[in-house]
């Protein structure tokens, strides 16, 4: 299917949902629906570098609170309309993440995953301290009652989480049938082998990092406005770290899909669970499913919906498919 | 002839320990030459910094004309340089005709020439053909054996279009037969002009395979010439049989 | 900014003795991930699972906490070969170590973190001890024993682990693994086993550390994740696997951060040791084949 017929389905679906929402008539399904679609533009974002390359990425917290910071100082000099927040705000996170990469990226995947984690904390601590968007105390941003032609403001706060939503599939999926995405699987596969023919893996991956650091900012951009108080605690929070890593693994990392159904089963689930149980006995389900798949379903949800139906993986969606019996390669660097 | 490869005084060590030591070769265009030296002499090392998988301390490495210190791998092999990995290294989630087109649309493509999806596939089987491997074109490198692994690993090398080939232990475990077959694919591709630096301890291939033979001993080398000659050179019998 | 010579001299004084706990801390890590090569970042949550283990003893049987995570090392041990062996066959070798593993040890450190805060809640506990109260005052510089005591520990670690890497068979192996498996294999000696008991004795540092830090400070569940950075700062630093070597950079680390905490807040030390972090990896060798 070529992409912009893809994208025009993926915009009557999102369009299909939202009208569904709508009459529904409960503002709450708007609000549970907000934040299922933002972890669907995380993971999928999340997968592009973590998924695709092979590189994982433990700070996507720090590039969601930077979007939702940089909306908020944005507000301050200047209350954009949100359109336009989500591009600035992508374009730093955006810049952020090439910067990571440019320094991190010559390393190999274990120490590029450190550095992510050490990042988050750096970033965390600047803003605590950083009075201009509220440090530590927090900084309130006021939403608007209503917005054009929308009844309720958190309608137009769907939509357009929406709309990021199906921008991030179908630039995943444009990526995993380009050239750059085959580039990502030897990046992923191995390496040294990779740049042995002739790919430069360096470039690829900081491509990979300013994407997929952009498409997180974009992620937190709307957010100040969704919570109207926000405070470095909750967007720094580990759910996003947690959760941007889980739901690919669990749906499955080797295309567009995958982070697509760990999202939306996932953050349904919690979405449940947190008006039900407590967020904690919610994030240790989290944590033991990640667990559970990553060491029983290696290929996620995907994988095993091709074991179930017995087909070969090339004919389904292509072509990366995780080894799960691999022969043994010897550990170590290259000879 | 004129000079593809040029190696100036390279070095390399390893903290304390020297791998490589003033090592200088000159390798013409369309040469066979032969690499040899009991493990760990450098073999691998010597390949490595040549690619550019590794840099080299002291020294330059000349290729086509060009300086390639600094240089990256990737840049090092859109020059025209090739090599192939001790222990096979394919894109394991690529099925094998993917793993061949990978040099097709990221070497041969950066050097301008453009084909179209369909000619970048005929192409990909066409080099599984040669390789004796169209039939498993569309399965995954995990449903082969050794030795069609090590066919894989030539052939995406060759689908880089490489002015020089650097082959390293292609042939290691292989029977008879299967050892004919690599060398009769190796001389095919220097018959179409490949320049091709074969890194072996069959010493039956080697001999028979290459016009040149360089030795090295831990980390120099000590010999270069005419196989024969090489191969009666006091020090390198005294290498081999101590 | 009030700049005195004793406070000065305070801050360095405690850098150190904390610089040594850190130490400690990083000991396992520097088995796990400086020589055997594997990114358990779950670690510091191990060490909090100490701290609560050495606290629920001291609250019920009234045991010193160091004696108590002595007597558990055994069972830390145990559990560090079991999630070895869980690690070894489902992504070691498949060769998945590096997205999967990450993945795995990532959701070991949330399980362990979350079950600490639905069995304990988050309040900070602490135990009791005779050295936990007292200081030691010479002249104007102030050595708190619940600093002192962990660090003489620490050292004491230190110096027995360094032994045992370096002239029992066990240890030489261990540091053999690390760089040719293959050989050990010719000696008839089972690489696989051999990680596995490193791994093991790792996490078997991380219970003598916990009660380290329960000692040094309360703690509550989410105390492990601001040792993340640290440990592998340290670790880093110190050139990977190297125990001399993370010792020196604990100490320097601990330094640092007790005189940026002393001087500009503490709300700013988080950002000492991940700066340090991301320096240290900034200025690694470049390559590919980086270590």
């Amino acid at each position: 299917m070529r992409s912009p017929l893809f994208f025009l389905i993926c915009l009557i679906v999102g369009g299909a949902v939202f009208a569904a929402a709508v009459a529904l008539g409960n503002d709450y399904y708007f609000f549970a629906g907000y934040v299922v679609l933002q972890y669907v533009v995380l993971s999928t974002a999340w997968n592009i570098l973590g998924g695709y390359c092979g590189y994982v990425n433990f700070g996507s917290a720090a590039f969601f609170a930077l979007g939702a910071y940089s909306t908020v100082a944005l507000h301050r000099l200047y209350p954009l309309p949100i359109p336009a927040m989500l591009i600035a705000d992508g374009v730093v996170s955006g810049v952020v993440g090439f910067g990571m990469g440019y320094l991190t990226l010559r390393l190999r995947g274990a120490f590029f995953a450190i550095a992510t984690l050490a990042l988050a904390v750096v970033l965390e601590t600047l803003i605590v301290n950083w009075e201009y968007v509220g440090g530590s105390r927090g900084a309130y941003i006021v939403r608007p009652e209503s917005i054009g032609p929308f009844g309720n403001y958190i309608e137009y706060l769907f939509l357009i989480m929406m709309l990021l939503a199906v921008a991030a599939i179908t630039a995943a999926r444009v990526i995993e049938r380009s050239r750059l995405g085959f580039g990502f699987a030897t990046i992923r596969d191995d390496e040294l082998a990779a740049e042995a023919s002739g790919v430069p893996t360096l470039r690829l991956k900081l491509i990979a990092t300013t994407i997929s650091g952009a498409l997180m900012g974009m992620a937190g951009a709307p957010f100040p406005y969704y919570i109207g108080y926000l405070q470095p605690s909750s967007a720094f929070s580990l759910d996003y770290a947690v959760n941007s890593i889980a739901m690919p693994l669990i749906g499955g990392t080797t295309s567009w899909v995958g982070p697509l159904i760990g999202a939306i089963l996932l953050g349904s689930l919690q979405q449940l669970a947190t008006v039900t149980i407590s967020s904690a006995v919610n994030l240790l389900i989290v944590g033991l499913l990640l667990v559970g798949f990553v060491i029983v379903a290696p290929n996620g949800i995907i994988g095993l919906v091709h074991k179930y139906l017995q087909r070969k993986p090339d004919d389904f969606v292509g072509r990366r498919h995780v080894d799960a019996e691999a022969p043994n390669r010897v550990p170590g660097p290259a000879p | 002839m004129t000079e593809l490869l040029k190696i100036d005084n390279l070095g390399k060590r390893f903290a304390g320990f020297v791998a490589l030591e003033n090592i200088s070769l000159a390798v013409a265009a369309g040469e066979r030459v032969g690499l040899i030296g009991p493990n760990g002499s450098g073999k691998s090392t010597l390949v490595n910094c040549i690619c550019g998988t590794l840099p080299n301390d002291t020294g330059s490495v000349r290729f086509d004309g060009h300086v390639l210190d600094g240089s990256s791998a990737h840049q090092r092999t859109r020059r025209g340089l090739a090599r192939t990995f001790q222990l096979p290294r394919p894109f394991a989630s690529l099925s094998l005709l993917d793993n061949i087109r990978i040099p097709l649309i990221y070497t041969v493509a950066a050097r301008g020439i453009h084909r179209s999806g369909h000619e970048i596939e005929a192409r990909c089987v066409e080099l599984l053909r040669e390789v004796g491997l169209e039939g498993k074109a569309r399965r995954l490198p995990r449903d082969l054996t050794q030795v069609e692994m090590r066919k894989l690993e030539l052939a995406r090398a060759m689908a880089a279009e490489p002015k020089l080939l650097i082959a390293d232990e292609s042939m290691a475990g292989l029977t008879h037969s299967e050892i004919e077959e690599i060398i009769t694919l190796l001389l095919r591709l220097n018959q179409r002009g490949v320049t091709i630096i074969l890194i072996e301890h069959i010493m039956r291939a080697v001999m028979s395979f290459s016009r040149r033979l360089v030795v090295l001993v831990s980390g120099r080398k000590i010999a270069d010439g005419q196989p024969d000659d090489v191969m009666r050179n006091p020090e390198v019998e005294r290498a081999y049989l101590g | 900014m009030i700049f005195s010579f004793d406070l000065l001299i305070n801050a360095i004084v405690s850098g150190i003795l904390i610089g040594a706990f850190y130490a400690a801390v990083t000991a396992g890590v520097s088995l796990s991930f400086g020589i055997l090569d594997i990114v358990n970042i779950a670690h510091p949550a191990f060490i909090i699972l100490g701290s609560y283990i050495a606290y629920i003893v001291s609250v019920s049987l009234g045991l010193d906490p160091i004696i108590t995570s002595i007597l558990v090392m055994p069972a830390f041990y145990a559990l560090g070969a079991g999630i070895y062996q869980i690690y070894y066959v489902s992504f070691e070798k498949r060769g998945q170590e590096s997205l999967r593993g990450l993945a795995f040890f990532f959701g070991l450190l949330f399980i362990t973190e979350v079950s600490l805060v639905l069995y304990f809640g988050v309040d900070y506990r602490y135990v009791e001890a005779p050295y936990i109260g007292p200081t030691w005052h010479i002249g104007y510089v102030d050595i708190p024993m619940r600093l002192l005591v962990p660090c003489l520990v620490s050292l004491l670690l230190i110096a027995v682990l360094q032994l045992v890497l370096t002239r029992t068979f066990i240890g030489r192996a261990i540091m053999a693994v690390a760089q040719d498996q293959f050989a050990l294999q010719l000696m008839a000696v089972d690489p696989i086993r051999i990680k596995r008991i490193a791994f093991g004795i790792s996490i078997a540092t991380a219970s003598l550390a916990g009660a380290f830090l329960i000692i040094i400070q309360p703690v509550e569940p989410s105390v492990g994740r601001q040792y993340i950075g640290r440990v592998f700062a340290i670790c880093v630093l110190g050139g990977m696997g190297s125990l001399p070597g993370t010792l020196i950079a604990a100490l320097l680390i601990g330094v640092f951060e007790s005189l940026t905490s002393t001087f500009y807040g503490p709300s700013w030390a988080p950002a000492v040791s991940f700066g340090f972090l991301l320096l240290a990896l900034a200025v690694r060798p470049a390559g590919l084949l980086g270590r």
